[in-house]
């Protein structure tokens, strides 16, 4: 393996240079010119670390520890000067960042951004630098370039962005592109461009890529070998077909079951018709009014009727933008909608007065996306579960009582109510957000994203505890997700809306398994994937019970 | 694999002592600052027991002496001790620095989470906040205390009142932000009042920037009390102030300049203390910051 392009041997990165705080246990890795490695690992695996130990990038509490070596062509990385290591990350390994908004000078021309590139290490002329990033802007499918040349950044689209991220990267013609979740933050169309724009590069410029994912879906898109990280060690490295056909570990084998299949689950039947939750034509205007700043008008959600019955799941699914968010805050009253009615246990709820509502707020619940942000940072856990039942008048001690079962009821310790949010995990924060939603007895509970911040296998239990407390008390759950997997893991019926409208709305089988308009067969399309059943370790063509979802 | 869903960290208490200690230890220079306004305070308080001199007697027969065993710092033109009187203005201008600072705060806080939280407050408030902004606070202080009268309460009221469009402007801008945190949503979902909203949810995210800013209102209200006094807008002249001090003295500098130069040194030492002291205190707080401390 001496010819490799890239070879990281015994790389070890540690905490303050302390042997006993490796954050990184020895990797080993090898990258041949052409081929496209993935470094799969949940939150915490060290993945990102390597990567950016490659660019010359660690944070300066983090360093390597002697013996690690990261060799480029064979120049050892680990051990050059600044100089030296500037002049490789442009001419000979590139990075692309996960977040292309962040990642761009918000207050410079894209194109000029580009052209930076070229004026710190060639010395092109400007009107053949102007060219060559053209060029590039053209090779990474950008339209009229002349134009977005003199954009901004907040012109463009999140895929535009990672287009020009993309072209920065790859100007230089480096050999090592290393990606970092690129495709994270994009919508599930725009991600299958990007990542095909990725494979056309690689076989155009012939550079290998370093591609960092948690997303096993991605890794079977693009991936020639993979790598397994957990918690800064190697599982294992193998060629991408025999990782998901033969995986040889324990923790591999139980990161593809977690991942959520395409295949919608089977109908319920003999379930309850009774009605917890229903729209009629809600609609939510951004802006417009106004006699003296007037806005433009923003259609946020535009006639959405649904019904959501005891017991069952009901799933919104879109894209970033169409309106899914809107309209579970607009049924949570978070937002008020601008015309339509929502029907909470019998009663119109949309126009209600604050006073008026709070009675009703009881029946409905939400839990929020981002672990992080949904419990007060400075208020323990058990106090953030009683709030609401207090409000309502539960004597303190009953509802504490309640909060300690709700937890258990959720997987934790009862003595967590003593303890402040920021000693517990992503998943566990989750949990006591359902708990705390769970508190008020509600009908309806109203998941907006709730498993999209989380890891893969701790999403599975999330996911699990839903389901569970769905059968236990016929909580009816309007679950909002992007992830058709998940969406198809879960939801009984299915809505797809695009642009704040409704395009499709049917049982989940039907919608995801047979979807009659052209933009759900897109999304479906697009999803990373596909065409494998991860939790039986083979593709779906080689399962004669279960039929492919779509064919290309 | 596993969510580790026994597995909790033991619950953590940081006391407010272990904290006072980490900050003031945190660098000499703070460490020093700490001890300085330590004596300032200390003495003040117990300035009866540690001057020399009675500070409002008169002896005529000692006027404008030199410092001496017997008048460390020498004597005014009343012949009253320079060093008693130092002493006991800090007591004036400490009251004035740290009264200032936590009506300053208390109301900006208030208004602040008015103007944050509802929107028709907020239009109206904020209008009043940017009048206020644009009137020199100097010229504001000394057109109340010329309305008014001067007297402890009326420089008090004419120090605060310039200094409170800053922190309502500070608490507006943490309201906005903080408002928009899933869990404030979470408890409006759960029916809570915007009272409790405020008060368990809004106002603790305002607590470290506000102490951090009571700190630099406390040296800039020391520092506006010594200006007001000096300009003859302050309190009664009998009562010893540092500013006061320094007025009197003025026309005496060339006969005997420390009546001047000592309290102005003490008032200087003074907010340079309590200023280091706040950028200590926002340090420990702001983690961003912490952090940027151990990559140094």
């Amino acid at each position: 393996m001496t010819g490799s392009l890239l070879n990281i041997r015994n790389l070890r990165i540690a905490l303050n240079g302390a042997d006993d705080q490796q954050v990184v246990k020895g990797l080993n890795l090898s990258i041949e010119p052409g081929q496209t490695m993935c470094l799969v690992g949940e939150s915490g695996s060290g993945k990102s670390l390597s990567a950016l130990a490659t660019m010359g990038l660690l944070p300066s509490v983090l360093s390597p520890l002697a013996g690690s070596s990261i060799l480029l062509k064979g120049e050892e990385l680990l051990t050059a000067n600044s100089t030296r290591l500037r002049d490789l990350r442009a001419t000979g390994m590139s990075m692309i960042f996960q977040e292309p908004m962040t990642a761009l000078n918000p207050v410079a021309r894209v194109g000029q951004q580009i052209e930076e590139v070229l004026e710190f290490h060639t010395t092109l002329s400007q009107s053949d630098r102007r060219k060559r990033v053209i060029e590039m802007m053209e090779q990474v499918h950008l339209p009229d370039v002349d134009k977005m040349y003199g954009s901004f950044p907040h012109q463009l689209s999140g895929g535009q962005r990672q287009r020009i991220m993309i072209a920065m990267a790859l100007v230089m013609r480096p050999q090592l592109l290393i990606a970092d979740e690129p495709t994270t933050a994009l919508d599930v169309t725009t991600q299958a461009q990007i990542l095909s724009l990725i494979r056309e590069l690689r076989e155009q410029q012939g550079a290998a890529v370093l591609f960092i994912t948690h997303d096993m879906g991605v890794v079977s898109e693009i991936a020639d070998d993979v790598t397994v990280l957990k918690l800064g060690e190697v599982m294992e490295t193998q060629d991408v077909d025999s990782l998901l056909r033969r995986p040889q570990t324990d923790y591999t084998r139980d990161l593809l079951r977690s991942v959520p299949s395409q295949v919608p689950r089977m109908a319920r039947d003999g379930m309850s018709d009774k009605i917890v939750l229903g729209t009629d034509k809600l609609c939510k205007t951004y802006g417009g009014g106004g006699f003296i700043n007037r806005t433009r008008e923003v259609k946020a959600a535009q006639d959405v009727s649904i019904k959501l019955m005891k017991g069952r799941t009901l799933g919104i699914v879109g894209e970033s933008g169409s309106g899914k968010s809107t309209v579970a805050r607009c049924i949570i009253r978070l937002i008020n909608p601008t015309s339509g009615s929502i029907t909470v246990g019998g009663i119109d709820i949309a126009t209600l007065s604050q006073k008026k509502l709070k009675p009703q707020r009881k029946n409905m619940q939400i839990v929020f996306q981002d672990p992080m942000r949904s419990l007060n940072p400075r208020i323990e856990v058990g106090q953030s579960v009683i709030e609401g039942p207090l409000n309502f008048g539960v004597p303190k001690d009953e509802a504490m009582a309640r909060a300690r079962e709700l937890l258990e009821l959720v997987g934790l310790p009862a003595s967590a109510v003593d303890r402040f949010p920021h000693q517990f995990s992503g998943g566990q924060r989750q949990r006591i957000a359902i708990a705390r939603a769970l508190a008020m007895d509600p009908d309806v509970l109203v998941a907006d994203e709730a498993v999209s911040a989380l890891d893969v296998s701790v999403q599975a239990q999330v996911l699990d505890l839903l389901a569970e407390l769905q059968e236990r008390l016929g909580l009816g759950i309007l679950f909002i997700t992007h992830d058709l997997g998940v969406a198809a893991q879960i939801c009984d019926e299915v809505i797809v809306m695009q642009n704040g409208r409704v395009v499709e709305y049917g049982p989940a089988g039907q919608v995801l398994g047979a979807p009659q308009q052209d933009y759900t067969k897109t999304l479906i399309a697009a999803a990373p994937g596909r065409h494998w059943d991860f939790a039986n370790f083979r593709p779906f063509s080689e399962n004669p019970e279960k039929t492919v979802l779509i064919k290309d | 694999m596993t969510d580790q869903m026994t597995s909790i960290p033991p619950a953590e208490r940081v006391t407010a002592l272990s904290r006072v200690r980490e900050i003031v230890t945190s660098s000499p220079l703070v460490f020093i600052a700490a001890v300085i306004l330590a004596i300032i305070v200390l003495s003040a308080l117990f300035a009866p027991w540690v001057v020399p001199h009675d500070p409002v007697r008169l002896t005529p027969s000692v006027r404008l002496k030199s410092p001496s065993e017997t008048y460390w710092l020498g004597t005014d033109a009343f012949g009253r001790d320079l060093f008693s009187r130092i002493i006991y203005g800090g007591r004036i201008s400490l009251v004035v620095g740290a009264a200032a600072a936590v009506f300053a705060v208390v109301l900006g806080l208030t208004l602040g989470l008015l103007a944050g939280y509802i929107r028709w407050i907020d239009a109206v408030l904020m209008r009043m906040v940017d009048g206020l902004m644009a009137i020199p606070s100097i010229l504001l202080a000394i057109a109340i205390v010329s309305l008014w009268g001067a007297s402890l309460w009326t420089v008090l009221v004419a120090i605060t009142i310039p200094e409170v469009p800053r922190v309502v402007r500070l608490v507006r801008s943490l309201v906005l932000s903080a408002r928009e945190e899933p869990y404030v949503e979470a408890a409006i979902a759960a029916g809570s009042s915007t009272f409790l909203i405020m008060r368990r949810h809004l106002v603790p995210n305002t607590v470290a920037p506000l102490i951090i800013q009571g700190t630099y209102i406390c040296a800039s209200a020391i520092l506006t009390e010594a200006i007001l006094s000096f300009l003859g807008a302050g309190i009664n002249p009998e009562t010893p102030s540092w500013g006061n001090i320094m007025a009197e003295g003025r026309i005496y500098f060339q006969i005997n300049p420390g009546i001047v130069l000592w309290p102005g040194l003490v008032v200087s030492v003074a907010i340079l203390s309590i200023n280091l002291l706040g950028d200590a205190v926002r340090d420990a707080l702001d983690p961003r910051m912490a952090k940027r401390g151990i990559e140094r």
